[in-house]
Order: structure tokens, then C-alpha cells, then sequence
């Protein structure tokens, strides 16, 4: 009886690998401390583990930041080099290129632990599963969100936004950008095993990300005006703080799907 | 105590598996043997809480809430190919809260301190499967009663079966239980088999 007491106190995930402690099993009750996994330090265990992977592996950083320096430089060869019509098209130009940049590394977020197995070793290591999604986008932000905003202030000096916009334009895409790994980081979960998922996650989180382009944008329009970008940023950042809970908790439910 | 009750897996629209039903006391191991297809993966997953039966549960000591203590080694050998053995064990052991100082230990445990900082990528099929298994030397002997183990030989030498023999003894005679799908024969005395 105390064993299932002891359970109901103790709210985890499916499968928590904890040694059951029953007042007839002692021995397992003294070695039970050892194995007992506390989720922070799953995640924390997660989170590093999967920094360590990009700093050894840093071709997808590198390419996402490529790709955005790219994308950016792309808009003056199309609309020509006057520099009013460019600066009127930069803030859209610069969250659109780095929400396209940020959506490069997430098909494999999930999909590489999940061929080499390593992602049944999460789903029964006691994190649960939304704890599990919340460490993928908070890496995927940390690895590809800030080398992102590093890479603004050349993107804007090619768009010929003003300087006084520069400020806002990098705390637009830094809202911008951990809203999208949030929301990708559903995406991914959700595509997981499905053929071409890759192909699929686009379709799905793009559209989702519409106000946080259209935000940012207007944000960076204003301090480009010489306004205040706060209102902007603040709806921004509501948009985020709604997507902090509930994206990590759509993809820990699309995880448990097999 | 594990009971499995009535158990059965739908795979799409096909029956894997239907009434399985089995026991298994401290200290116990069961071999899962049957053809391709048979369902032995799918009842390792399905026990491991990786896939939900579509009739039946699993009881750990009588309970049914699907909290069972166990370590699951599936097909894949869950390493990363750009991490050291020694790396690919301390993120096991970090993700099982088990302490560092163990990882030494677990590695000489398969015999593997010669390799333990070389990458997984430069380990053949082999040591790669031992340094999956190694994962179960983190703990102690029994200290995670349920071992699921699916194809644990596959590319093992010789050396590395009888090594692997004697983690199994430790751990059934700390009242651990070893379940394991195979169509090799496995160095563990006294196995129950079940026929899929």
C-alpha cells in the first residue's frame, strides 16, 4: 500500500524508472536515492547535451546564419538599390528571412534522437515529456535564435535600415525567433515519423508565425519613425509567453504517439 | 513482481499479439523468442510504456499506473556519434541522476577503458552495442529491477557475452529480472522462454 501512496504524492511522467519502495523491500528503498531522476536534472542533462552536439557539429548554426545573411542580401538584387525603397521593405525583409533561417535546423530536432534511439532513452528518463520538448527549444534558440541576432546588424546595414532601428530590430528578433522555436519544436514533434515530415513542418508553423512577423515588423517600423517600438514588442512578447507553456505541452502530447 | 495481464498489441490493422498474459518474480529472466514479426520488439516497447496495449495492462506489484523501474535497450544503441564513450555514458548517467563517478566503472564493466575517448563514430558495430550496454552497469546491481533488453548480443564477441553474462548474474541475484527478446542464445541460467 505505501508503495502506490508514495506514487500518488509524487506526480511524474509515464514509466518514471523510480524503485518501487514498499515496507517489504528495504533494499531497494536504500539504493532507490541513487537512481531516483530528478526532471531539472534530466533537463539540465538534455540541454547540455544538446549545446555540447551543436559546438561539436556547428554546420547547422552555421548554415542557418548563412542562410539569413543570404536571404537579406537577395532583397537588394530584386528591388534595386535605392536605398528608400529598401529601408521601407527591411523590417519585413529581416523577419521573414530569419524566421526562414530559424526554421532550417528544426526537421532534425527530434528526428536525429529519435533514428539513433536516443529519444526512447528521454521518453523513460522520468523528464516528462513536455520538459522534454521545453530543453529541444530552448536549444534550438540557444543554437540557432542567438547566432541569428548576432548576425542582425549586418543583415540590417545590407537592408539600409536606419540605425535607430537596429536596436528595436534585435530585440524583435530575438522575441520573433524564440516564438518560432517554441512553435517549431511542436512542428517537429508533430511531423516525427510522418513521410517527407520534413516538407510538412513549414506548412505547419509558418502560418502560426504571422503575428510574430507582423509584430516585429511593425516594431522595427517604428523605431525607424522615430516611435516608440515598446507597444509592438510587448504584444510580442504576450504572444511568446502563450506559446511558452502550451507549445511544450502540444509536443510532449504528439511525443507520446508512436 | 511484473504481471502482464491479457495483453495485446494492434499493429495498423493487423493482431501482433492477443491474451498474452506472464509473470515474472525478483531475481527471474525471461527470454522472448519467435520469428520476424512475431512481436518481440513490440512487447519489449510495450512493457517499457513506449507503446500503450491496445487491451491488457502491465502490473507492477500490483499496481497499474504504468510506473515501472525499468531500463529499456532497444534496437538502436541511443549514441551519438560525435560524443566519446565516456561522454555517451556520463549523458546516460546525468540523465538518470546516477552519480559520474560511475561511468569508470560501468565502462570497465564491458571492458571498454581502453576506448573510452574515442568517439562512438570510430567504435565498430560491437563496441558500440557493449557501450549500450554498459548503460545498465551505471546502476547497481538491482537497483533498477526491470531490464528490457532487445537483441542484447547482436555483433558481441565471445569475451563480451560471457562479460555481459555476469552483469545478468549480479543483477538477478540482487532480485533484479531480465527480460530479453533474442534469437541467439543469451548467458542467462535458468530463463523462462516465451514463444510469440
Amino acid at each position: 500500500m505505501s508503495a502506490s501512496d508514495d506514487r500518488k504524492a509524487e506526480p511524474g511522467g509515464l514509466n518514471r524508472p523510480r524503485p518501487a519502495v514498499s515496507a517489504s523491500d528495504d533494499r531497494k528503498a536504500e539504493t532507490g536515492g541513487l537512481n531516483r531522476p530528478r526532471p531539472a536534472r534530466a533537463f539540465l542533462a538534455l540541454l547540455a547535451r544538446d549545446l555540447r552536439l551543436a559546438l561539436r557539429h556547428p554546420t547547422e548554426t552555421l548554415a542557418a546564419v548563412m542562410f539569413f545573411v543570404l536571404v537579406a542580401a537577395l532583397f537588394p538584387f530584386g528591388v534595386g538599390p535605392a536605398p528608400e525603397i529598401l529601408a521601407r521593405l527591411a523590417p519585413g525583409a529581416l523577419l521573414a528571412s530569419a524566421l526562414l533561417a530559424a526554421l532550417l535546423p528544426l526537421d532534425r530536432l527530434f528526428g536525429a534522437d529519435a533514428e539513433d534511439g536516443s529519444l526512447d532513452l528521454l521518453l523513460l528518463s522520468g523528464l516528462p515529456r513536455a520538459g522534454i520538448a521545453l530543453a529541444k527549444a530552448l536549444a534550438h534558440w540557444i543554437t540557432t535564435g542567438l547566432p541569428l541576432i548576432a548576425a542582425t546588424p549586418i543583415a540590417c546595414a545590407m537592408l539600409n535600415l536606419p540605425v535607430t532601428a537596429w536596436g528595436a530590430a534585435l530585440a524583435a528578433l530575438a522575441l520573433a525567433t524564440a516564438f518560432l522555436s517554441l512553435l517549431g519544436t511542436a512542428g517537429a514533434a508533430l511531423t516525427l515519423g510522418a513521410r517527407r515530415g520534413g516538407l510538412l513542418l513549414p506548412l505547419l508553423v509558418l502560418p502560426l508565425a504571422i503575428p510574430a512577423v507582423i509584430f516585429g515588423a511593425a516594431a522595427i517600423e517604428a523605431a525607424g519613425a522615430g516611435l516608440s517600438p515598446s507597444p509592438f514588442l510587448l504584444l510580442l512578447g504576450a504572444g511568446l509567453s502563450l506559446a511558452l507553456p502550451l507549445a511544450p505541452i502540444a509536443a510532449g502530447a504528439a511525443l507520446g504517439e508512436d | 513482481m511484473l504481471h502482464a495481464e491479457n495483453l495485446a498489441c494492434l499493429r495498423g490493422e493487423r493482431v501482433v499479439f492477443a491474451g498474452l498474459s506472464f509473470a515474472l518474480a525478483p531475481g527471474e529472466a525471461l527470454l522472448l523468442t519467435g520469428a520476424n514479426g512475431a512481436g518481440k520488439s513490440t512487447l519489449l516497447r510495450l512493457l517499457a510504456g513506449l507503446l500503450r496495449p491496445a487491451e491488457g495492462r502491465v502490473l507492477w506489484n500490483g499496481a497499474a499506473d504504468g510506473d515501472v523501474p525499468l531500463r529499456y535497450l532497444g534496437h538502436a544503441d541511443a549514441l551519438k556519434p560525435a560524443f566519446t564513450a565516456a561522454e555517451n555514458l556520463g549523458f546516460a548517467a546525468r540523465l538518470a541522476g546516477v552519480p559520474a563517478v560511475r561511468v569508470a566503472a560501468a565502462l570497465a564493466a564491458m571492458d571498454l577503458t581502453p576506448l573510452a575517448l574515442l568517439p562512438a563514430r570510430a567504435l565498430s558495430s560491437g563496441q558500440k552495442r557493449r557501450l549500450a550496454l554498459a548503460r545498465l552497469a551505471l546502476d547497481g546491481p538491482g537497483a533498477v529491477p526491470l531490464w528490457l533488453l532487445d537483441e542484447p548480443t547482436t555483433g558481441l564477441d565471445a569475451a563480451s557475452v560471457e562479460r555481459l553474462g555476469a552483469l545478468f548474474a549480479a543483477h538477478r541475484a540482487a532480485g533484479g529480472m531480465v527480460i530479453a527478446a533474442t534469437h541467439l542464445p543469451l548467458p542467462l541460467d535458468a530463463a523462462r522462454e516465451l514463444r510469440l
